[in-house]
């Protein structure tokens, strides 16, 4: 620490001037190291694989490691449409992901259930089960745009502070229950709320589906 | 012979990787006599040039399409968008919302209130831009949209959506010609049309004009008789 | 097209004599058929009159149809054709009341039928006695409902059809509401719907039951040997996608496969019929997402033809024809430098294929506007002119670079000893097989079957340019190899003629576009030859600016009914190679 011999540091703020050294090493070498986990869903597979390969490299930024195994790897780019019957997968993988792990929503669906948020087999959005550092918006991203939401990742890395970043505490557990998979995708942190609002809905005056027939009874 | 095929494959493999070497010493300048900023590859070229994001970027054709964006007139500052609803109308995902603003007394007005799109829906299609008879909405060309929160960075409303006109210019320069071509046309037939009504009723009044002189005389005659 | 006309002693109703009291009706160009008499008239159809390729079975529901108040509700509509003679599709209808929805399997006869039929009992509920494996196919079993159904209603279900009212004028995104967010909007402020008084704690999940394999435990000698089940799920390094295969070995060989999918069904179809007819387009962009500009084609056809025939402008024709073949080229390089993955040879022979890809996507983004979802045909022609110097790029690509690379990777693959022992008889599939169950494609081709569709049954203008049909006659991994790299060498040929001869002029009918329009009541079935097989389109209008009914026919889901047949008796590892040959992509498989 050259630099800082003609400061007077008072005793209680030395360790903090190391910590800021020791921070600024250990998120560099973090994030010029991130592994993405091979996990193409869709059409945005595709731009994520181009931007693999010669023309846009990811192994620029460290990130040339992809191996499809979640237990090697630190960034999941969840890239393409979250389906319900794959939900339960999903969140398995990213259960098994050691920390620290980052997860990237690569595209218009994985962000926010994309144009095909009105169907009945279409979750909107992956933040509804795990939780997404960065979203990169479009339809798809081109690799351009990936490579820009990665930087962006690695910005945020470059902020986090050992003192404050949650793996190094110890009742820190962060594992999502696994959904299943039941008349429709259920997660099971919302149990209670679901049970609460079918029974509202059952003891309606009219129920939904009945509602539903007879207008367009009507309106034929 | 066994293994020829294997051998033939890995000579095409390490001539691959010594012309890379050789092209740096036989075309010299290399590579990077091209713009350094922006690259667009001659076909010419062997193989293909990576493209060192973000110190390089690609040259990025006029029509391409990312997300929307709203034109305001660069001089006047207004809205070039009437609010006529086509854009939500053919979106296909419908992910375009519009309140069309009402004056004090609650007569609708040509002119958007709101204006959101929730990028989180859009496919980046186009149809918005392509079925706008105002020519307000077109497709912006920025992909460095990446953000750390969905809502509510990633549903943008008539501000974040609206571009100046020159913008608009600069990234489509034939469109923008043909446009201005267009409105040049379109006011030079405006003022003919204009120029033809004027005449017109300068010669109904001059003969409205005659037609009182002469009743006026045929009066003074009859007066006169 | 209300009510079938009955006719008197069946005078004028084909193959009356033959199977008296089958065919009872016509509707349009259909023969309406008596649901008890299905089967026999289907074997007599495969074995007297030649009709062995059933290309698609689609399901349809009548119930608000203006036109078919008197018909009864559940609908099958089934597409023959023949190998040998070419030429147009013979269609067949068979009908089932809303109270007893069974319609005999036509599987014994046709066993292409296999996993269509399972994705109409998923998605209508129409049940198919007969069958060797009714089960869900595209959901999951327990999932509450039918949901292609026209009273079935999704969780976001705002109007029956698009555009909404909800969005203009009063379109507001109130971000000070209670539920701000438009998707909190729906039931239960989410895209999720639960049976009314449902529990989760009293909820049983049903148990799937797979068919694989005869025998589960064989006596070897006194020694009692056991079968295993391997699931190869559906994230593993094979980039096909999202696609599981359950797998029951014995030791290293395969004795049952079975393959599962619907991991990426983005309901295509509920969605495209709440879309008007131009909307659609976009969609089929993401249905096979590698060649976006072949499902444009086959669409817009499908609606040309249901409009009753559009003019399209000569410049048009052409455009898309060199479209089209690009894309033929992308794709079959994509699909050799992903089997090669597959087999091992990790990304090197990958990196050569998407070099040239990356340079034809520029090409795609200056005409079109996006690399990948290219949305650039419309009813009628394309929807714009190619830029200047667009046509000088296009044959500079044609003329040099692109033979250079497929020669390039001809004579660096196509001796290779390791590529010759693993593909060479892996994975026979015999030419009466293919027709059988129903494969297209460069699988059906490298089986022996000279069948192409470009010659069969020409759509756009492919009667004007010379060309060969790739023909080769292994049957397993390596014929549809060598049969993809011919196609290249062909799709160059036509790209050549079709630039020396691209006219000047208009590329969309004269007058202003319109967003919406009405097409009168009617139906349709266009077909193409995509790179990966026959991709056909089966749209029905009613008169509205939407269509009533919209399905698409995958290539890759029907050449997957020929994957567990064709991967019996092989080692485990033949597997990833065989369904590396047949070149499915799951936004198609699923759609």
């Amino acid at each position: 620490m050259a630099e800082n011999e003609h400061l007077e540091v008072p005793p209680e703020l030395e360790r903090n001037v190391f910590l800021t050294t020791l921070d600024a090493i250990y998120n560099w070498s973090r994030k010029s190291s991130l592994w993405p986990m091979m996990f193409g869903l869709a059409c945005c597979a595709i731009e994520m694989i181009c931007t693999a390969a010669a023309r846009y490299d990811l192994a620029r930024f460290g990130m040339e490691v992809m191996r499809p195994s979640p237990r090697q790897a630190d960034v999941m780019i969840v890239s393409g449409t979250v389906t319900k019957k794959m939900v339960p997968q999903v969140v398995r993988l990213y259960n098994q992901m050691p920390q620290p792990r980052y997860v990237v929503a690569m595209g218009s669906c994985a962000t926010g259930g994309g144009p095909f948020k009105e169907g009945y087999n279409v979750v909107s959005g992956i933040d509804k089960f795990i939780p997404v550092d960065v979203y990169v918006p479009g339809c798809p991203p081109t690799p351009e745009a990936l490579l820009y939401g990665m930087m962006r990742l690695q910005e945020k890395i470059k902020r986090q502070s050992i003192k404050t970043v949650p793996w190094y505490r110890k009742e820190y557990r962060d594992d999502i229950p696994v959904p299943v998979l039941g008349p429709d995708v259920l997660d099971l942190r919302r149990k209670e709320e679901i049970k609460r609002k079918s029974k509202e809905l059952a003891e309606a005056s009219v129920p939904r589906y009945k509602r539903i027939l007879e207008e367009m009874k009507a309106s034929s | 012979m066994i293994g020829a095929g294997i051998l033939r494959g890995l000579k095409i493999t390490a001539r691959h990787v010594i012309e890379t070497y050789l092209d740096d010493v036989k075309k010299i300048p290399s590579r990077y006599a091209y713009d350094r900023r922006l690259i667009k590859q001659p076909l010419e070229e062997e193989g293909i040039f990576t493209i060192q994001y973000p110190e390089e970027k690609r040259v990025l054709p006029e029509n391409f399409r990312y997300i929307p964006m709203l034109i305001f007139d660069a001089e006047t500052g207004e809205d070039r968008c009437t609010a006529c609803g086509i854009c939500a109308k053919v979106c296909p995902p419908q992910c375009i919302w519009i309140v069309r603003d009402q004056d004090k007394t609650g007569k609708p007005i040509p002119r958007p209130a709101e204006f959101y799109i929730d990028i989180t829906v859009c496919m980046g299609c186009g149809y918005c831009a392509e079925f706008c008879p105002f020519d307000a909405i077109k497709m912006n060309h920025d992909y460095e949209i990446a953000a750390y929160n969905r809502f509510p960075d990633l549903v943008l409303d008539k501000d974040a959506l609206s571009v100046p006109s020159t913008y608009y210019a600069q990234l489509y320069p034939k469109a923008w010609e043909e446009e201005q071509r267009r409105r040049e046309e379109e006011r030079k037939k405006q003022e003919a049309r204009e120029k033809a009504l004027a005449a017109k009723r300068a010669a109904k009044a001059k003969k409205a004009a005659a037609a009182a002189k002469k009743a006026d005389a045929k009066k003074t005659e009859e007066k006169g008789e | 097209m209300a009510q079938p006309e009955t006719v008197v002693a069946g005078v004028d109703l084909p193959f009356n004599d033959a199977v008296p009291g089958a065919v009872i009706g016509r509707d349009g160009e259909a023969l309406v058929v008596a649901r008890d008499k299905l089967l026999e008239l289907a074997r007599y159809l495969r074995d007297h009159e030649g009709y062995d390729y059933l290309s698609s079975v689609t399901g349809v529901d009548n119930l608000t149809h203006p036109k078919r108040k008197d018909v009864e509700r559940f609908e099958v509509v089934y597409h023959l054709y023949s190998t040998k003679r070419g030429g147009g599709p013979l269609v067949l209808k068979a009908r089932a009341p809303e109270d007893d929805p069974e319609i005999p399997s036509v599987v014994s006869v046709w066993p292409g039928a296999d996993f269509q039929e399972r994705e109409i009992w998923d998605l209508f509920g129409i049940r198919f006695p007969g069958h060797p494996n009714l089960r869900r196919i595209l959901l999951w079993e327990g999932f509450h409902g039918h949901p292609l159904r026209k009273d079935w209603k999704e969780a976001y279900y705002e109007e029956e059809k698009k555009p909404y009212k909800s969005r203009h004028p009063d379109g507001r995104y109130d971000l000070k509401a209670k539920y701000p967010w438009h998707e909190e909007r729906a039931v239960f402020h989410d895209n999720l719907v639960f049976p009314e008084g449902f529990d989760p704690d009293q909820m049983d999940i049903p148990v799937v039951e797979y068919r694989l394999g005869q025998d589960i435990y064989r006596e070897l000698e006194g020694i009692k040997t056991d079968r295993i089940i391997v699931n190869m799920g559906p994230q593993h390094p094979s980039t096909h996608g999202v696609f599981r295969m359950v797998v029951a070995l014995e030791g290293e060989t395969i004795v049952g496969l079975e393959p599962e999918m619907g991991y990426l069904h983005r309901n295509h179809e509920k969605i495209g019929e709440r879309n008007t007819y131009l909307m659609n387009i976009p969609y089929t962009d993401r249905l096979d997402y590698i060649c976006s500009m072949s499902n444009n084609l086959g669409y817009v056809l499908a609606v040309e033809k249901l409009m009753g025939g559009v003019e399209v402008p000569e410049r048009a024709k052409y455009l898309r024809i060199i479209m089209v073949e690009l894309t033929r080229i992308i794709n079959h390089m994509w699909a050799i430098g992903f089997l090669l993955n597959d087999l091992g040879a990790f990304f090197t022979p990958a990196l050569y294929a998407i070099e040239e890809r990356e340079l034809i996507l520029d090409l795609f983004e200056a005409a079109s506007g996006s690399r990948m979802m290219c949305n650039y045909m419309r009813p009628g022609g394309v929807v714009r002119d190619v830029p200047d110097g667009w046509i000088e790029e296009a044959r500079k690509l044609v003329h040099n670079r692109l033979p250079r690379a497929v020669d390039e990777l001809d004579a660096y693959l196509t001796k290779n000893e390791i590529l010759l022992a693993r593909t060479k008889g892996v994975g026979y599939l015999s030419p009466e097989d293919a027709i059988a169950y129903s494969t297209s494609g460069p699988v059906l081709r490298g089986s022996g079957v000279p069948y192409d569709i470009r010659k069969v049954e020409p759509y756009c203008i492919y009667d004007r340019f010379d060309f060969d049909v790739v023909v080769e006659d292994g049957g397993d991994v390596y014929a549809r190899y060598m049969v993809r790299i011919r196609e290249m060498r062909e799709s160059l040929k036509i790209l050549r003629q079709a630039l020396r001869d691209i006219p000047e002029g208009p590329v969309l009918p004269p007058g202003k576009q319109k967003y919406s329009f009405r097409i009168p009541p009617g139906e349709a079935y266009q077909r193409i030859e995509a790179p990966k097989g026959e991709l056909g389109f089966y749209l029905v209008s009613d008169g509205t600016a939407n269509p009533y009914r919209y399905h698409v026919r995958a290539p890759s889901f029907i050449n997957l009914t020929a994957l567990g047949p064709m991967c019996i008796g092989y080692k485990v590892a033949d597997s990833v190679a065989i369904l590396g040959s047949i070149d499915i992509v799951l936004g198609e498989t699923d759609r």
